[in-house]
C-alpha cells in the first residue's frame, strides 16, 4: 500500500515538472534568458562560440550578484543552421519558457524568419552580427555593425593608398539577403567613387559550397586586365574554410589580389593553414590582438571558460568580433534592466537608449538613444602567420551606425528611430 | 612598388657584389623602419637595401617574419631563435619579454618582399633565385634594368634565365628608348603571364605610348597572349571538372556496390562518407600526439583505417537491420535513413558538433603552376589520382577475385548460387562491408578539401544517387562517366552562369535525362535483373 502511495507521488510530481508547474514557481527567483544560436550545421562554426560567450557573460553576472538580486537562468536551444527552425525555437523561447530577453542569430535570414515572432509575441532580441541594414525594430537591439561601420570602411581602406588604391572589385558572397543587399550597398558607393559597373564582378555561391576552384580561377582572369584587383568577400559559415585553403592552394596572394572578409574572423581561421593567407584583410569592430585591460581580462576570461566546459580545442580558444558584441549586448541589458528596476520589456526598450560600456575593442560604446544600434569603432585587420589579425588601420573614434544605407535609394525619406507596430 | 626603392635597389643590386659588409646599421633608419606610416617604413627599407649589407637582409627578414619588435627604447629582432638587437646586431641576452610586434600592410609587404628578393636574385642556391625573380613578376620599372642585366649575365639556371628575361622586357617597357620598347613588347609576345599581360594593356593607351608602332605590336602580343591564355583557361575548367568528377566519383563509388550491385536503397551512405573522414581526423589526432615526427604521412596511415571503419559500421548495419529488409527497398530506405540519424548523432556525441579541422599535409599543400595563369593544386591531383585507385581496386576486386564472383553469383541469381555451395549471407555481409569501406576512402579524400562534420554526408547523397542512377543501375563503367560528366558540366556551367544557376541547370538536365532514358547511360544486358 505505502509503496504504491509512493508511486502514485512520484509519477503525480514527474507529470508536474513535465508540464511546467515547478518552472513557473521557481521563475521568480530566476530571470530567464534564451540563447538562439545553430550549435550543428553550417552554420555552428560561427554561432557555437557565441552560444559559450552567453553562457560566460551569464556565469560572470551570477557570479557577482546577479541582476537586481536575482541569478539568471540560460535557456539554451538549437536551431540548427535551419531558418524556419529559427523561428519555432524563438516563439517557444518567448512563450513557452517565458524568457525576459533573447540573445541570438548569426545570419540575417535567421533574423528576418524570427522577426515576427518577437513583434507578435513582443519579445527582445539582442542580435550581435554585423549586417547589411534596412532593418530598424522596435523589438530588436542591433549590437554589430551596419554596413556603415564595417562595409564601406573597408572599401574605402581598399581603395586608399596603403589599401593598394584598387581600381577593380570581386563581390563574392553567399547567395542570401546579407551579402546581396550590402553588395548592392557596395556597387552604388563604388559608382560614387567614379568605379564603373565593367570593373566589378559579382559571384554568389550556396550556402555549405565547398568547391571554389572555378571562381578562383575567375578572379586571376578578373585580375590580369591591367588594373589592380580586390575582393569583398561576404562568404558566410564554414564555405569559408574551403575558400580559404583553395585560395592558398592557388597562390593567390594578398600583396596581388587581396580579400576583405566582412564575416570571417579568429573563430573560422582556426580550422585553416594561414600561412597562404598572411596579408588577407577583414573588417571588424573588435580584433583579439587589441591590446587594453578590458580585452586581457575578456580574452582571459573566455580562456578559462573554455578549460573549464572542455571545449573541443579549449587550449586554442580565440574570441572575435561577434562574441565581443555578445559579450556587451548581454551586459547592456543587465544596466539597462538595473535602470529600469524591471525586465518588462517595454521599460527595458525604454532605458536601453543611451547606456554606454566599457568594451573589450578599448573604446567605450553607446547605445543610440533612437536607433537600437551600437556606436562602434571600426577596423580593419590583416591575417597574420599565427591566425590572429594585425590591426592596420582603425577610426579614432566610435562611429554611429546608418541603418539606413544613404547608397540605397529612397532611403533618405526613411527616420531613424523605429516605428510602432 | 614604390618608385624611390626601384632605383634604389637598381642601384644597390650593382654594389651588392663589391660591398664591403658595414657592422652596424643607422640607428635613425631602424627607428623609421618601425614607425606608424607607412611611407617612413618604405623609405626606410630603400635605406635598407641601400647598405646592401647581411645585416639589413637580416633586419628585413626579420620584419617580413613578424619578428621585428619594438619598444620606445629598443629594438630587437629574432633570428634563429635568438634575439639581436637591431641596431648593432649583437646578440642579447637574456631575450627581452616585453614583445610588441612591429606590424606592416600589405603595400609595405609588397616593397618587402621586392626588396628581399633583390638581396635574392644573387643567392647562390638557383631555387631561392628562382623564387626571387618569380616574386619580381608583379611591377618592374626601367630603373631595374641594370641589375637585371648583370643578373642575367651571371645566371646559369635554365628555369631562372627565362624568367629574367621576361622581367628585363618588362622593364623595358618603360624604356625611353622607342626601340627598346618596341624590342620589349615582342619580347613579351611568348610570356604567358597575366603580369605581362596586364602591362602590355597600359601600352594600348595612348596617353601612356606616346609612339603607335609600339601600340600596333602591343596589340598583337595581346592577342597572342589572349589566345594561349584562353587554350589555358579551357585546361583549367576542364581539370576542376576533371577534379569534381573524381570527387563524385568517390562519393557514389561505395554506392555503386551497396544500390547498383545489391539493389539496397542506403540514405546512409552519405553517413559512411562521414566515418571514413572522422577517421581521418581520428588519426591525425593520433599522429600530433604520439608521431609529431612524421605528421605529414598521418594521411597514409588513415587510409585503410577509413576503409575498415567504414567498412565495419557497414557490415553492422547488414547483420542487424538491411538483412531483414532484402527485397523491401521501400522499407530499406525508412530503416537506412533512421541509421542515418543514429549516426549523425553519434558523430554529434562523440566529436562534437561543430566541424572538425582535418589539415592538408605539407606535400599536398600548394599547387604546381603549369603556367602563369594556371596552377593546379596538389590536393586535387592527388585526389585524381587516389581515385583512379581506389576505382581499379574495385574493378579488381569484383572482377578477379572470388569474393567479386560470389557477389556478381548471388546478386544474379540467389538460389541458384545458394545451391552451388556459395555462402549467401555471408557474401551479402562482405559485399556490403566492400561498399562501406569504399564511401569510407571517399570520405577520406574528401577530409582533404572540403569540413567534416556531423552533417557533411546529406550533402553527397543526393550527388551520389545521382551518379549512380544517371550512370545505370550496376554499372561501374556507367559510374566513371557520369561523375565525370556531371564534373565537367557543372564546372562549365559555373563559368558561364555561376554557382547557384550552375547547380540548378544540372538537376534539370538530369530530369530530362532520366525521364528520356531511365535506364541511365548504360543498360544492363541480358537477364541479369528481376
Amino acid at each position: 500500500m505505502k509503496r504504491r502511495t509512493a508511486l502514485k507521488v512520484i509519477t503525480l510530481s514527474t507529470l508536474i515538472a513535465a508540464t511546467g508547474f515547478t518552472s513557473n514557481a521557481f521563475a521568480a527567483d530566476t530571470i530567464k534568458v534564451g540563447i538562439l544560436h545553430s550549435l550543428s550545421g553550417t552554420m555552428a562554426i560561427s554561432e557555437s562560440a557565441l552560444e559559450q560567450t552567453a553562457l560566460m557573460t551569464i556565469a560572470e553576472i551570477n557570479a557577482q550578484g546577479g541582476v537586481m538580486g536575482k541569478q539568471l537562468e540560460p535557456v539554451v536551444v538549437d536551431p540548427a543552421s535551419n531558418w524556419p527552425l529559427f523561428a519555432e525555437k524563438a516563439r517557444q523561447l518567448l512563450a513557452k519558457d517565458k524568457v525576459d530577453v533573447v540573445f541570438g542569430c548569426w545570419t540575417s535570414v535567421s533574423r528576418k524568419s524570427v522577426l515576427p515572432v518577437f513583434r507578435e509575441l513582443n519579445g527582445l532580441l539582442f542580435y550581435p552580427v554585423q549586417y547589411e541594414g534596412e532593418e530598424l525594430e522596435k523589438n530588436v537591439f542591433y549590437t554589430g555593425a551596419a554596413p556603415n561601420q564595417q562595409a564601406i570602411p573597408a572599401v574605402d581602406y581598399l581603395l586608399s593608398k596603403d589599401g593598394g588604391e584598387a581600381k577593380r572589385f570581386v563581390l563574392l558572397g553567399t547567395d542570401y539577403v546579407y551579402p546581396r543587399t550590402t553588395n548592392k550597398i557596395l556597387r552604388a558607393y563604388l559608382h560614387t567613387k567614379g568605379i564603373q559597373d565593367s570593373d566589378i564582378m559579382e559571384e554568389y555561391t550556396p550556402f555549405g559550397y565547398s568547391d571554389y576552384q572555378t571562381i578562383i580561377a575567375k578572379i586571376k582572369d578578373f585580375s590580369a586586365q591591367g588594373k589592380k584587383t580586390a575582393v569583398v568577400s561576404t562568404i558566410n559559415g564554414d564555405s569559408n574554410v574551403p575558400f580559404y585553403k583553395e585560395l592558398g592552394n592557388a597562390g593567390l596572394k594578398a600583396t596581388d589580389v587581396p580579400v576583405v572578409a566582412f564575416s570571417v574572423g579568429e573563430e573560422e581561421l582556426r580550422g585553416v593553414d594561414t600561412k597562404p593567407l598572411v596579408g588577407e584583410l577583414a573588417a571588424w569592430n573588435y580584433f583579439m590582438s587589441v591590446k587594453n585591460p578590458e580585452n586581457t581580462k575578456f580574452t582571459k576570461m573566455y580562456r578559462d571558460w573554455a578549460k573549464k566546459q572542455k571545449l573541443p580545442n579549449a587550449d586554442t580558444a580565440v574570441t572575435n568580433d561577434p562574441m565581443e558584441a555578445t559579450y556587451v549586448g548581454i551586459h547592456m541589458w543587465k544596466q539597462a534592466v538595473e535602470k529600469a528596476h524591471s525586465t518588462d520589456v517595454d521599460k527595458v526598450i525604454a532605458a536601453m537608449g543611451g547606456q554606454t560600456f566599457k568594451a573589450p575593442s578599448g573604446f567605450t560604446l553607446e547605445m543610440d538613444p533612437k536607433n537600437h544600434h551600437l556606436h562602434k569603432p571600426v577596423m580593419i585587420g590583416e591575417v597574420k602567420a599565427n591566425g590572429q589579425f594585425n590591426v592596420v588601420w582603425k577610426t579614432k573614434a566610435p562611429v554611429k551606425a546608418q541603418p539606413w544605407s544613404p547608397y540605397i535609394v529612397g532611403n533618405d525619406k526613411k527616420k531613424d528611430e523605429p516605428e510602432a507596430n | 612598388m614604390n618608385k624611390i626603392l626601384r632605383t634604389l635597389l637598381a642601384l644597390v643590386l650593382g654594389c651588392l657584389l663589391m660591398a664591403s659588409a658595414q657592422a652596424a646599421l643607422d640607428a635613425r633608419v631602424v627607428k623609421q623602419l618601425v614607425d606608424d606610416d607607412s611611407d617612413q617604413k618604405i623609405e626606410a627599407i630603400a635605406a635598407l637595401v641601400k647598405t646592401g649589407t647581411p645585416e639589413a637582409a637580416r633586419l628585413l627578414q626579420a620584419l617580413s617574419d613578424d619578428a621585428l619588435y619594438a619598444t620606445d627604447s629598443r629594438i630587437w629582432l629574432k633570428a634563429d631563435d635568438k634575439v639581436y638587437d637591431a641596431v648593432t646586431g649583437t646578440e642579447i641576452t637574456p631575450a627581452p619579454d616585453d614583445v610588441d610586434t612591429v606590424t606592416i600592410n600589405n603595400r609595405v609587404r609588397g616593397t618587402l618582399d621586392s626588396a628581399l628578393a633583390g638581396f635574392k636574385l644573387f643567392d647562390p642556391d638557383p631555387s631561392a633565385r628562382l623564387a626571387a625573380a618569380q616574386s619580381l613578376q608583379g611591377d618592374v620599372g626601367a630603373v631595374m634594368i641594370p641589375a637585371l642585366t648583370l643578373a642575367l649575365q651571371k645566371e646559369t639556371d635554365s628555369k631562372v634565365k627565362p624568367i629574367l628575361e621576361q622581367l628585363l622586357a618588362q622593364a623595358n617597357l618603360k624604356n625611353p628608348d622607342v626601340k627598346a620598347r618596341l624590342a620589349a613588347v615582342e619580347g613579351l609576345t611568348h610570356s604567358n603571364s597575366p603580369n605581362a599581360r596586364g602591362l602590355l594593356l597600359t601600352r594600348l593607351d595612348p596617353a601612356n605610348e606616346p609612339d603607335a608602332a609600339v601600340r600596333e605590336a602591343a596589340k598583337a602580343s595581346i592577342a597572342s597572349i589572349d589566345s594561349r591564355l584562353a587554350w589555358t583557361s579551357a585546361l583549367a575548367n576542364v581539370f576542376s571538372g576533371l577534379s569534381l568528377g573524381s570527387i563524385l566519383l568517390l562519393a557514389a563509388l561505395g554506392l555503386a556496390i551497396t544500390y547498383g550491385v545489391m539493389g539496397v536503397i542506403n540514405m546512409a551512405h552519405g553517413e559512411l562518407l562521414m566515418v571514413g573522414a572522422y577517421s581521418a581526423y581520428f588519426v591525425q589526432g593520433v599522429f600530433r600526439n604520439h608521431f609529431p615526427g612524421a605528421q605529414d604521412w598521418y594521411l597514409v596511415a588513415a587510409v585503410p583505417v577509413s576503409f575498415f571503419a567504414a567498412a565495419f559500421v557497414g557490415m553492422v548495419m547488414e547483420r542487424t537491420v538491411i538483412r531483414w529488409l532484402y527485397g523491401r527497398p521501400l522499407e530499406t530506405l525508412l530503416a537506412t535513413w533512421g541509421v542515418s540519424l543514429v549516426l549523425i548523432q553519434g558523430a554529434r556525441t562523440l566529436f562534437g558538433a561543430q566541424n572538425v579541422e582535418v589539415s592538408n599535409p605539407s606535400w599536398m599543400s600548394g599547387g604546381i603552376e603549369l603556367l602563369p595563369s594556371l596552377t593546379l593544386p596538389w590536393n586535387r591531383i592527388v585526389i585524381i589520382g587516389f581515385a583512379l585507385s581506389v576505382l581499379v581496386l574495385m574493378w579488381a576486386i569484383m572482377q578477379k577475385t572470388r569474393l567479386g564472383l560470389f557477389v556478381r553469383a548471388v546478386t544474379q541469381n540467389r538460389p541458384m548460387a545458394g545451391c552451388v555451395g556459395v555462402p549467401t549471407s555471408r557474401v551479402d555481409t562482405l559485399a556490403f562491408g566492400l561498399g562501406a569501406g569504399i564511401a569510407g576512402l571517399g570520405g577520406l579524400a574528401l577530409s582533404q578539401i572540403a569540413n567534416v562534420g556531423p552533417d557533411m554526408g546529406q550533402g553527397y547523397i543526393v550527388d551520389s544517387f545521382l551518379v549512380v542512377v544517371l550512370g545505370g543501375v550496376g554499372q561501374l563503367a556507367g559510374a566513371v562517366w557520369a561523375a565525370l560528366g556531371l564534373g565537367i558540366a557543372t564546372k562549365l556551367l559555373e563559368g558561364w552562369a555561376g554557382a547557384v544557376i550552375a547547380k540548378i541547370i544540372v538537376l534539370a538536365i538530369i530530369i530530362i535525362f532520366i525521364q528520356r532514358r531511365p535506364q541511365g547511360l548504360f543498360a544492363v544486358k541480358g537477364r541479369v535483373m528481376d
